[in-house]
């Protein structure tokens, strides 16, 4: 034993490069792949993931069943959603981290690497195990990716799968979160105070707070729904005085910090972002910061908001509205620092700056339908609508989904050491652009007019619009194969500056193109720190 | 060697380990879940995956504890594990808190409203008119038949004294450790871990006595559900974190520790003690209140 | 082919439309799908009267963040010579833009605090009515009279929304919005709903009166309204509940009190015939429901 462990030392000091083969990506412990395996893994499942939005804007096309049978389609409808969030947005932003927080924060790699690469090799695990529930006997999961009982006991064989691929899931995201915060907190380069941190690194770090506290409770509440079917608990039976909609109250304190799970480190991205691009600071980094976690403490005290209808005392319900309609003010004083930054700038339109600039804008667009939702007499109306699709599609696919796009363009060129296409980038970025909005600006539309969500046909009155969505959604689905061939061409481009860029702020500006597979040995020093943040301290 | 390790950080090259763990994760899941479905092959599968996870968990441990026996750790990766280990107890605390989220919202919501209170006066008079709310309960379906409650006196109140009381033997042996003293240090971590399996068993015996005297069963209503699957989950971590003392009692006797480094010890002793305190909460607001 | 072309003409004519009347107008009109419908109750207006309010708001906050994000796009641009100042911030600033959203969410608080009291009101009702969600149908028992039956979708639109039913939904009349046996209310009175299920949850919405209320097993919800409208309102289950959640239309006519009180007396004692066509149904809920 000792031998070997003083070999593995020995080797550390020699400080070769990666493994050969499938070793590497197995048995890797660096960051840099391990970011790598994320965000590959979360794009294989954004494709998958969208192949199933798809099935359903292909049924939804036109009224009548024309493709799948109803069952399917509220598979399709599940299972898209929990591979979207768990399986694509949620791992490409852990992708990012790992590839990202240690440059930006001077450390040589993630805290605990060994377990970071676990956390990523559980993915690959729950996912498997989810998609075969589609070949089950009772088809996958049809009860909508919020598993609401009782609807979701009537799973067939897929049931445990199910649940325990969620468990799954969780682990690896805790996991995620704990290596982050400690890589964040204990790995910093010592001259880095907490303040002088990219805003990037900050919304992780609040990202990952908000997972280790709510992970643990959709663990929970699937093996409350798991002993309720096999075991026989009254946890949401009335009968044994629980209560159905229990589940619902344990499901969203979850999930509404999921959402912010998933735009928080989005906020981060776009931060690093347009201060560059603009060629000025950002603006209120601190305030920034505060607003961050502002978000997240509120995030915890907003659920019912999903629950208008389920017919909550009169005080909760307008507790959990006021509440609610405070998140827009931190996320407003974000939307006004974006905008201070680009205010008297000297701005230009690369790929990741129209990614940012498009999602400043939709993402507000979804923000304010979200503020509308908050109106508890208006959500009564608004609520299991499409209205409710085209809010949070707003602010997950040019919200979320936008700012990773954003993001691989902006770090692409260090991640490769070459200038990705720049034409090819436009063209993504605008028919994306063009396409986001054609698929969901119409569900507004047909929300308001009365178009119930999670079915696979509909009255004719809503047959243009649903028309136009899927036409939109068709064209957003090709418009991602372009963003596949900038990847396959990413090394095809001229060399990439160390800088890359017009002087961007930020420490992994500071190190080559490609950075080299371990960043930092030595912590960078004061002067570096200090003229690479955006922090005024 | 030792000015290397004091002046960088350990960045281990591959490991297999995690690797092993995910196809033993992969086992274990899909061996319950095909079980649950009642495939009889299934338990089999669950069993290989258990032992494909203990031969991880054995071996991923047995790595860290060489490395760190060699000291190529230094104060910087020490800290490391002690924050991560920090987190990881706060999320098992959360994983608590959805349990007792579901007790006190069936205490003071679901039950109440099935007996009329609230804007739930047409829920009683019309669904289940006659049931009042009271706790413990089994609902107004009376599921699972008339029971007895558990009481707060006896056992548990036994089982609140051993478990207090080996909080205070782990932080004897922890001081010991600290003071050199190995003497006192072996033998109070084997208290420890003894008392902690002495818990398991009368929590054991426990539930024989719930379920063959007082018909109190995981399937006796919200009352049941809580009370089995709190306790049942304290359990559990009990004696996870029985195992996890017996194991440093272990490198104890083999000389490992010492008084500046030792973060397994103490680990484990902040896991012992997060266990303890989940079972105050336990004691007060299920037997208790 | 000759519909797909008419289909996109009518979506290229109405985005145009629907993208001015976003501009303009503002009160779109229901026939063209856009917009939430004023509804027949004092309450669906009051909604809709706040949905209107929030959305101008919001439209009022973009106007002037994206114009002012505009401008500077426009004017703060390299291509145009611009040179980058370099403040990075502005207490005033920040305490300007913290401030006004939260007069602006206050002032907005206000009415919709209101509407919601108002909603959940249901003291004193002229009726009440049972109402239980079943996979798939609903079934309505009145209160105090001896009249309940179930509610399912339309024959026509069973047949025609089969998978390749070759029934063009077109042809059909009302598609997916028509039931059997319809809920009839008399106009003006004040109607309390009692809302369950008997399986899984389901959700009984028509937009025209405003009211959606999940339907729970073993849990009651209260909810109400007045219709101050004669006329045919519809709307549907907006709870996922499984494979025809979309298949479970909600019909309600309003009609003049002694209209009402006519199908009262044909329907009396109705709920043995129903019941016993209904061979799969057991409407304990509903049973139990006995005055
Ligand atoms: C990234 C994900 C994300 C984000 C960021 C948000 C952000 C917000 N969401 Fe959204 N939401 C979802 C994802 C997200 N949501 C999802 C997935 C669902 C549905 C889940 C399901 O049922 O399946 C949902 C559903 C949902 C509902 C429930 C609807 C229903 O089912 O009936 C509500 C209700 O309140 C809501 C509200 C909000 C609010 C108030 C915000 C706010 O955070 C928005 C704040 C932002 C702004 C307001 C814009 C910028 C601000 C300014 C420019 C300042 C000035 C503005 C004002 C003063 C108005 N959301
Ligand atoms: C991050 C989350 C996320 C993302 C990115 C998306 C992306 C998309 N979503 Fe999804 N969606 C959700 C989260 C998300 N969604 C959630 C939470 C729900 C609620 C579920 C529920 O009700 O339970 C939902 C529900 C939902 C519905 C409502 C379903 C229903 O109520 O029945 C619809 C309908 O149009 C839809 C559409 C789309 C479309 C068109 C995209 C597009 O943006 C996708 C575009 C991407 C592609 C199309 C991939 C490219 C594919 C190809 C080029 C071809 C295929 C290739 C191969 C097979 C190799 N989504
Ligand atoms: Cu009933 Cu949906
Ligand atoms: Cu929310």
């Amino acid at each position: 034993m000792a031998s070997t462990v003083a070999d593995a030392i020995k080797e550390h000091d020699d400080h070769h490069g990666p493994a050969k083969g499938i070793k590497r990506w197995l048995f890797t412990t660096n960051h840099k792949d391990i970011g790598t395996l994320y965000l590959i893994f979360s794009l294989v499942m954004f494709f998958i993931g969208g192949a199933m939005a798809l099935v359903i804007r292909t049924e939804l096309m036109q009224p009548g069943l024309q493709f799948v049978h109803p069952e399917f389609f509220n598979s399709m409808t599940t299972m898209h959603a929990l591979i979207m969030v768990f399986g694509a947005v949620m791992p490409a932003f852990v992708g990012l981290a790992n590839w990202m927080i240690p440059m930006m924060i001077g450390a040589p790699d993630m805290a605990l690497p060994r377990m970071n690469n676990w956390s990523f090799w559980i993915l690959p695990v729950a996912f498997g195990i989810l998609l075969s529930t589609l070949f089950m006997p009772g088809g996958a999961p049809a009860g909508g990716w919020t598993m609401y009982p009782p609807l979701i006991l009537q799973t067939g064989d897929a049931f445990p799968f199910l649940i325990f691929s969620v468990h799954l899931m969780g682990l690896s995201s805790i996991m995620g979160a704990i290596n982050i915060i400690v890589t964040i907190l204990n790995m910093r380069a010592p001259k880095m105070s907490l303040l002088q941190m990219p805003i990037f690194v900050w919304m992780w770090l609040i990202t990952a707070y908000l997972l280790i506290a709510v992970m643990p409770v959709l663990a929970g509440a699937v093996t409350m729904l798991l002993t309720d079917q096999f075991f026989g608990t009254s946890f949401f039976q009335a009968a044994g005085g629980g209560d159905p909609v229990m589940f619902q109250h344990i499901f969203w304190f979850f999930g509404h910090p999921e959402v912010y799970i998933m735009i928080l480190p989005a906020f981060g991205v776009i931060s690093e972002i347009i201060p560059t691009f603009a060629r000025k600071p950002l603006f209120g980094h601190d305030s920034m910061v505060y607003a961050g976690s502002s978000i997240a403490f509120l995030s915890f005290i907003v659920w019912a908001h999903h629950m208008f209808t389920v017919g909550m005392p009169l005080s909760g319900q307008l507790f959990f509205m006021f509440a609610t309609m405070l998140i827009a003010v931190p996320t407003g004083v974000k939307v006004f620092n974006w905008v201070g930054t680009m205010w008297k700038g000297s701005m230009t339109f690369e790929t990741p700056m129209l990614f940012s600039l498009a999602f400043v804008f939709l993402f507000t667009i979804g923000g304010f339908s979200g503020l509308m939702l908050a109106i508890t007499a208006a959500d009564i109306q608004y609520h299991d609508t499409y209205f409710v699709v085209a809010h949070f599609h707003y602010v997950l696919v040019p919200g979320s989904i936008f700012a990773l796009m954003a993001g691989a363009y902006y770090w692409l060129p260090k991640w490769t050491g070459y200038m990705y296409n720049e034409t090819a980038g436009k063209w993504h970025f605008w028919t994306s652009t063009i396409f986001v909005n054609l698929t969901f600006f119409p569900m507004h539309f047909v929300g308001l007019a009365g178009m119930p969500r999670r079915i696979p046909d509909y009255s004719t009155q809503f047959a243009d619009f649903n028309m136009m969505a899927s036409i939109g959604a068709i064209g957003f689905g090709l418009s991602q194969l372009i963003f596949v061939y900038v990847l396959l061409t990413a090394k095809k481009g001229e060399k990439a500056t160390d800088v890359v860029w017009d002087n961007p702020v930020g420490l992994e500006w500071t190190v080559p193109s490609p950075a080299p597979y371990h960043t930092f040995d030595t912590p960078p020093g004061e002067d570096v720190i200090r003229s690479h943040s955006h922090s005024s301290h | 060697m030792s000015t290397h390790a004091e002046d960088r950080y350990y960045v281990p090259h591959d490991s297999h380990w995690p690797i092993v763990g995910s196809a033993g994760l992969l086992l274990l899941m899909v061996g319950v879940s095909a079980w649950l479905n009642g495939a009889e092959t299934g338990f089999w599968v669950m069993i290989a995956g258990f032992a494909v996870m203990i031969y991880m968990l054995a071996g991923w441990f047995g790595t860290v504890i060489g490395e760190n026996q060699n000291g190529v750790y230094n104060l910087q990766v020490d800290k490391s594990f002690r924050m991560g280990m920090m987190w990881f107890i706060f999320s098992e605390v959360m994983f608590f808190a959805a349990f007792f989220g579901a007790l006190f919202y069936a205490r003071n919501m679901s039950v109440p409203w099935l007996g009329g209170e609230s804007n739930n006066f047409f829920t009683n008079s019309v669904l289940w008119q006659g049931f009042e709310a009271t706790w413990p309960t089994n609902g107004p379906g009376e599921v699972g038949g008339d029971f007895t409650v558990m009481g707060p006196m006896g056992l548990p109140l036994i089982n609140t004294a051993i478990l207090l009381t080996s909080s205070v033997t782990v932080t004897i042996a922890h001081h010991a450790l600290i003071a050199k003293h190995r003497g006192t240090l072996k033998l109070m971590l084997a208290l420890t871990f003894l008392l902690g399996f002495i818990f398991v068993g009368l929590q054991a015996y426990e539930y024989v006595h719930a379920y063959q005297d007082l018909n109190l069963k995981l399937t006796t209503g919200i009352y049941g559900s809580t009370f089995f699957m709190l306790t049942g989950f304290h359990g559990l971590h009990v004696t996870i974190g029985a195992i996890m003392l017996f194991i440093i009692w272990l490198r104890v006797m083999r000389g490992h520790f010492t008084p500046e480094k030792h973060f397994a010890f103490e680990a484990t002793a902040w896991y012992w003690h997060f266990v303890d305190v989940v079972w105050v909460g336990l004691y007060v607001f299920v037997y208790w209140m | 082919m000759d519909r797909g072309r008419r289909v996109i003409n009518t979506m290229i004519r109405k985005s145009f439309l629907g993208l001015a009347l976003l501009v303009f107008a503002g009160v779109a009109r229901a026939d063209w799908a856009l917009n939430m419908p004023r509804g027949v109750t004092e309450l669906s207006a009051e909604t809709y009267d706040l949905h209107m309010l929030i959305f101008w708001v919001c439209v009022g906050i973009g106007v002037v963040v994206f114009g002012v994000m505009i401008y500077s796009l426009i004017m703060h641009r390299q291509s145009k010579g611009a040179k980058a100042a370099d403040f990075s911030h502005s207490t005033t600033a920040e305490v300007v833009w913290t401030a006004i959203p939260c007069v602006i969410l206050l002032l907005m608080a206000i009415p919709a605090a209101e509407t919601m009291i108002k909603l959940e009101d249901s003291r004193d009702p002229d009726m009440s009515i049972v109402i239980t969600g079943y996979q798939w149908k609903w079934h309505y028992r009145y209160q105090n009279e001896d009249v309940g039956f179930y509610s399912n979708l339309a024959e026509e639109s069973v047949k025609a929304r089969r998978l390749d039913s070759g029934i063009d939904p077109f042809t059909v009349d009302n598609y997916l919005l028509d039931v059997d046996e319809p809920m009839v209310v008399p106009v003006g009175a004040k109607v309390r709903l009692l809302i369950t299920a008997n399986d899984v949850l389901h959700s009984w919405w028509v937009p025209e009166l405003a009211i959606k209320k999940d339907a729970i097993p073993g849990i009651i919800n209260e909810t109400w309204f007045r219709a101050e409208q004669v006329g045919t309102y519809r709307g549907k289950c907006t709870e996922l509940c499984g494979k025809d959640h979309g298949y479970m239309p909600v019909v309600v006519e309003v009609v003049e009190p002694d209209a009402y009180q006519a199908w009262l007396d044909t329907r009396t004692g109705a709920e043995q015939r129903y019941a016993n066509n209904e061979s799969t149904a057991t409407p304990e809920a509903t049973l139990a429901a006995g005055e």
